[in-house]
């Protein structure tokens, strides 16, 4: 599949969502609802569920699977009343010593009137920051569409997990296509060029797991067999995670993230006086 | 690809106001010659419109004489993903600014104040934030919080720089997780998004400072004016994302006009210095 194949993939019907995850990974998932400032955003499915018999805080970007449910969810695309949402409950987890489990899938945040009302920049922002800090552990995973600092919003974890046909991208291939090429049905052209693919995002580190996916997300047998082996990697990263140390495991965050595009000089930031080049992809 | 550094002739307030080429106002289209622009700050003086500032020049207006020292000036970007095109958009992207990214970052002292500056310059396609960008401000950042001193960083931005594909959009968080530990050292972080500040930028540090500034009648928003009509199929008003919205919707301290920044700062930094 190239990558605009597997960007289609991640929209097909069918597909599991974050709801589909949470309820087969976790025990008692106990849904909580809103910001405490303004609303609930149905597109942010969160609260508490065991993972194991461990107490977890978990958070999805949920888009659903009948029309109906699409429509009530907006398709996944969070309002920042949602970000807030999602960063409520990670302060709670804080609080109480849950790790933190993330499933993102997403065309990106919420367009809208409402949203820059709202302060759309400034909810992910807020994200981007306090998830820096937050004191547990978090794992990203994701699952689907990753698209723009909709997705980036959940995505500030010790590790993002990525399914082998989910993608992650700076800005849509449709709207990259209709910038570069004034014509967004060239979007399979602006995907390959974008490197937006868990196999590239893996080569360069942003990505630490690259999970294999069911063929068929249909099929019973082999999602559940998906589903368990998921549960069991969760379970294992998590409990290593959970035995570190805070301070270093905030420090490993900090850094898994500094080193992307690290060009500049450290400490007295002197001008240098050669020019610095960084390259990423060997081929 | 090998890039070749270009001499670089950096273009400061006097040349400016030495410059008889003709612009024209972003808003009302008046022209006149560069200089008269620049003696009124980059203000039209037909409409009012609060012109883009270069940011050399934006230094020169907010810093003490000969106190701003460069931090990182000759880094500069290669194609880290080989997105097609994007060297020559570089080299005509500097070769436009006279800077060789799109963010000039220092220290400097406002009002006798020391403080660590940056300013992201809109000449350069359109500050857009790619790994340079990303890594520069993180720096500046970095030596603040080792140095215990405040920030006052202007914004201007079209957001992540899509050419850089996820390295770009990875500079969001890097920049924040920078100015977070910036924050819990207690420093002063003061931020002025200017005309415009969108996507990436506003949904990162932009909108992280302890004061979050504006100027009259700039653009400042997340989505796209035109894509949010485009998806919701609802013409916007000409006041949609302006500085006056933010304000009134709660996202601004305040909207300070050009002429006061100095002072307006170098009041804060004062309230805010360290002992």
């Amino acid at each position: 599949m190239n990558a605009y194949e597997k960007i289609k993939c991640t929209r097909k019907a069918g597909r599991a969502t974050a709801k589909d995850y949470i309820d087969s990974i976790f025990d008692s998932f106990i849904e909580f609802h809103g910001d405490r400032r303004l609303g609930d955003d149905p597109a942010i499915v969160g609260g508490v569920a065991f993972l194991d018999k461990t107490p977890v805080t978990v958070i999805g970007i949920e888009k659903g699977h009948e029309l109906n449910e699409r429509i009530r969810r907006n398709f996944g695309c969070v309002s920042p009343e949602g970000y807030r949402k999602a960063l409520r409950l990670m302060k709670e987890a804080e609080k109480f010593g849950r790790p933190v489990v993330c499933f993102v899938d997403t065309q990106g945040a919420s367009c809208g009137k409402g949203a820059e009302e709202h302060g759309a920049g400034q909810a992910i922002a807020d994200n981007l920051y306090e998830m820096m800090t937050l004191r547990t552990p978090v794992i990203t995973v994701m699952v689907g569409e990753g698209s723009s600092g909709g997705a980036l919003a959940l995505a500030v974890a010790d590790e993002i997990w990525m399914l082998e046909n989910a993608y992650f991208t700076v800005v849509s291939p449709e709207a990259c296509a209709s910038i570069l090429y004034k014509d967004s049905s060239r979007a399979d052209e602006a995907a390959e060029h974008l490197k937006l693919s868990a196999q590239d995002l893996t080569e360069i580190d942003i990505v630490e797991n690259l999970i294999k996916e069911p063929q068929d997300f249909t099929d019973e047998k082999e999602c559940s067999a998906f589903m368990d082996s998921m549960k069991k990697q969760l379970v294992k990263r998590l409990k290593k995670l959970s035995a570190e140390n805070t301070e270093q495991l905030l420090e490993n965050r900090y850094e898994k993230y500094r080193k992307i595009g690290r060009c500049a000089e450290e400490g007295a930031c002197r001008a240098s006086s050669k020019t610095k080049k960084h390259g990423l992809f060997r081929r | 690809m090998e890039q070749v550094k270009t001499e670089m002739k950096h273009k400061y307030l006097s040349d400016y106001l030495a410059s008889d080429a003709v612009v024209k106002c972003q808003k009302c289209g008046a022209e006149m010659a560069e200089s008269k622009m620049a003696e009124q700050m980059f203000i039209c003086p037909e409409c009012k419109k609060y012109n883009r500032v270069p940011a050399r020049v934006r230094i020169e207006m907010l810093c003490d004489k000969g106190t701003f020292e460069e931090f990182n000036a000759d880094v500069v970007s290669n194609n880290p993903i080989g997105f097609p095109d994007y060297d020559d958009k570089i080299k005509s992207a500097t070769k436009k600014s006279q800077e060789n990214e799109g963010v000039i970052c220092g220290k400097a002292k406002i009002g006798s104040n020391p403080c660590c500056i940056f300013v992201m310059e809109s000449n350069f396609m359109m500050g857009s934030m790619g790994s340079v960008v990303g890594d520069k401000i993180t720096a500046v950042f970095e030596y603040a919080t080792a140095h215990s001193l405040p920030v006052i960083g202007y914004t201007v931005s079209g957001g992540a720089r899509m050419q850089e594909g996820m390295i770009s959009l990875m500079q969001m968080a890097k920049v924040s997780g920078a100015v977070k530990r910036h924050n819990d050292a207690k420093n002063f972080y003061l931020v002025c998004a200017t005309d415009p500040t969108t996507g990436g930028v506003t949904a990162s540090f932009a909108m992280l400072g302890d004061v979050i500034i504006s100027e009259p009648g700039a653009l400042v928003g997340f989505a796209g004016k035109r894509v949010i009509e485009q998806v919701t199929g609802e013409k916007l008003p000409d006041t949609f994302q302006s500085a006056e919205f933010q304000l009134k919707n709660g996202f601004l301290d305040a909207i300070v006009e050009r002429s006061e920044h100095r002072e307006y700062i170098s009041t804060l930094l004062k309230m805010h210095r360290k002992v």
